[in-house]
């Protein structure tokens, strides 16, 4: 069942099938299509003439330095801006509405909210489209199982760890029940060991559930890993210097996987294309 | 145990010092006024206990008018500072008003609040209201505000409604400062009474210590602006308490 994401609220979405696999029907695949993107802020021209494609379930990594309109880019497709000019398309719709109604955003830091336990702050895409509460708790609880948190439900988000209070954050975003993630730096934050641990944890959970996924990263290793295919950015205003597919297939390892020499040469290409957009 | 203790300490070392000074005579001898001028704790301790139930009285009416007048202005200044964090064109219009209810110098024109309002508890209440809805107001609003616009985003994109973002990220971030507003404004609202009152003496600790000071009853006024002191440590404890019980994550 493909979604229509041409629907003007997403209440009217049927979300009886939803209830029986949280990350069900609701994510069935949409793609992603970007062309002749141009983007100003303010007098400051952030993104020029780019064109992009993620087909549904592919996962597209974009790197480029800091500064360069990765997020800003991630918060057009995401439907939370108008582009100036160009089109940005996510399952078959143009306008921000309806982009926002695929997408669901995973912002830099986890933002959960203090208030709420991790289960209700998992739960909040299933509650603001009002699902009762004991069911969102259910529908969340079942993903925790899932995704190695069951035990944490109630627990504070300051009483998280960083890494746990990450997890939280994407089953946040993977259980608004959206085609696209758009997740932005989602581990930017994390020291490199719980930064490796939870790339591999991200690996397996899109595996398990396969979204259409666009990752903004600074880390060119990230990408690789965790990408289909990675877009290079150049400094701003933003267009892609090089397109790169990621060695495949990979490890599950992450050491593996990211010592293999496919992995290094793609890796080495990739540096290369990020210090030629700098210029 | 310290949270207690230190303060409790501090005003006993005042009092004694207060005591000894008073009683003596050198404190009245410094200022060179008559001692009944200058009342002793163990006289306002006194006095407190022999006119118990005339302060009690007395205390009750201001109680009253400051819990309403409190009340009031905490339903305006939050239903303001809603109202302005919603609309952009609300809280342009309406800032330099309510910085400007902050300037009216309340002691000078409240015996025109009495004709306005009549004598009884009608202009005591304004003058609370008024004076306790700036605190309330602004801190109400600046909480709102403070909410980081990245959190704003991704309940958009959880499909939030704008009524969802108000109820499940504003509002409760708002809650440490509104709080700070209202421990605020039930402080001052205790000496807005006292002005009503003065205006309008009718009943009332603040019309009481104005009827005092007149007879020269200065232990009796002193008791009583203990009372006051009392009414506003409790009312401001109360509502440090239900902060703590209802901002946990703090």
């Amino acid at each position: 069942m493909r979604q229509d994401t041409n629907m003007p609220t997403t209440e009217t979405r049927d979300f009886a099938a939803g209830a029986a696999s949280p990350a069900g029907e609701n994510t069935a695949g949409a793609a992603v299509s970007i062309r002749g993107l141009a983007h100003s802020y303010a007098e400051l021209r952030t993104i020029e003439r780019l064109d992009l494609d993620v087909p549904a379930h592919g996962v597209l990594g974009l790197v480029g330095p800091s500064g360069c309109g990765k997020s800003t880019l991630l918060e057009l497709i995401a439907g939370l801006q108008e582009p100036g000019r160009g089109e940005v398309e996510v399952g078959g719709a143009v306008d921000a509405r309806g982009r926002l109604a695929s997408c669901a955003f995973m912002p830099q830091r986890d933002m959960l909210l203090p208030w709420l336990s991790a289960l209700d702050n998992a739960a909040l895409g299933p509650r603001n489209r009002g699902v009762r509460r004991a069911e969102a708790r259910r529908q969340a609880g079942q993903l925790f199982e899932r995704f190695g948190l069951a035990g944490f439900e109630r627990s504070a988000p300051a009483e998280l760890s960083g890494g746990m209070r990450q997890r939280v954050a994407f089953l946040r975003t993977l259980i608004a029940g959206k085609p696209v993630l758009a997740l932005d730096e989602p581990f930017a934050s994390l020291d490199a060991i719980t930064r490796a641990e939870m790339q591999e944890w991200l690996a397996g959970a899109l595996a398990t559930d396969p979204r259409t996924v666009v990752l903004v990263t600074h880390d060119v290793e990230e990408a690789l890993y965790l990408c289909d295919r990675v877009a290079v950015l150049s400094a701003r205003p933003a267009h892609v210097v090089d397109e790169l597919s990621a060695p495949s297939p990979r490890s599950a390892d992450r050491d593996e996987a990211v010592t293999h020499p496919e992995f290094v040469a793609a890796r080495e290409r990739a540096m290369r294309a990020l210090h030629e957009g700098m210029r | 145990m310290k949270r207690w203790l230190l303060p409790a300490l501090l005003i006993a070392a005042l009092v004694a010092a207060w005591q000894i000074a008073a009683s003596s005579g050198t404190l009245a001898d410094l200022l060179s006024l008559e001692d009944f001028l200058v009342p002793s704790p163990a006289e306002i301790a006194e006095a407190l206990w022999q006119s118990r139930s005339l302060l009690a009285e007395n205390a009750w009416v201001t109680l009253q008018e400051v819990l309403l007048g409190f009340g009031c202005a905490l339903l305006a200044g939050v239903a303001f500072a809603v109202a302005m964090h919603l609309s952009e064109t609300l809280r342009l219009a309406f800032q330099p008003l309510i910085v400007a209810s902050q300037t009216i110098p309340i002691v000078v024109i409240a015996p025109i609040l009495v004709v306005w309002f009549g004598f009884g508890i009608g202009p005591t209440l304004a003058i609370i209201a008024l004076i306790c809805f700036f605190p309330i107001t602004v801190n109400t609003l600046d909480g709102l505000r403070s909410v980081d616009p990245e959190a704003t985003k991704m309940m958009r994109t959880l499909d939030a409604s704008r009524g969802q973002i108000l109820r499940r990220v504003e509002a409760p971030s708002a809650l440490p400062y509104f709080f700070s507003g209202a421990k605020i404004a039930v402080a001052v609202a205790v000496i807005g009474a006292v002005f009503g009152e003065l205006a309008a003496p009718d009943s009332g600790l603040g019309a009481l210590i104005f009827r005092d000071m007149n007879q020269l009853e200065t232990a009796r006024a002193f008791a009583a602006v203990a009372v006051l002191s009392a009414m506003a440590i409790v009312l401001f404890a109360i509502l440090a308490l239900a902060e703590r019980r209802i901002v946990t994550w703090r």
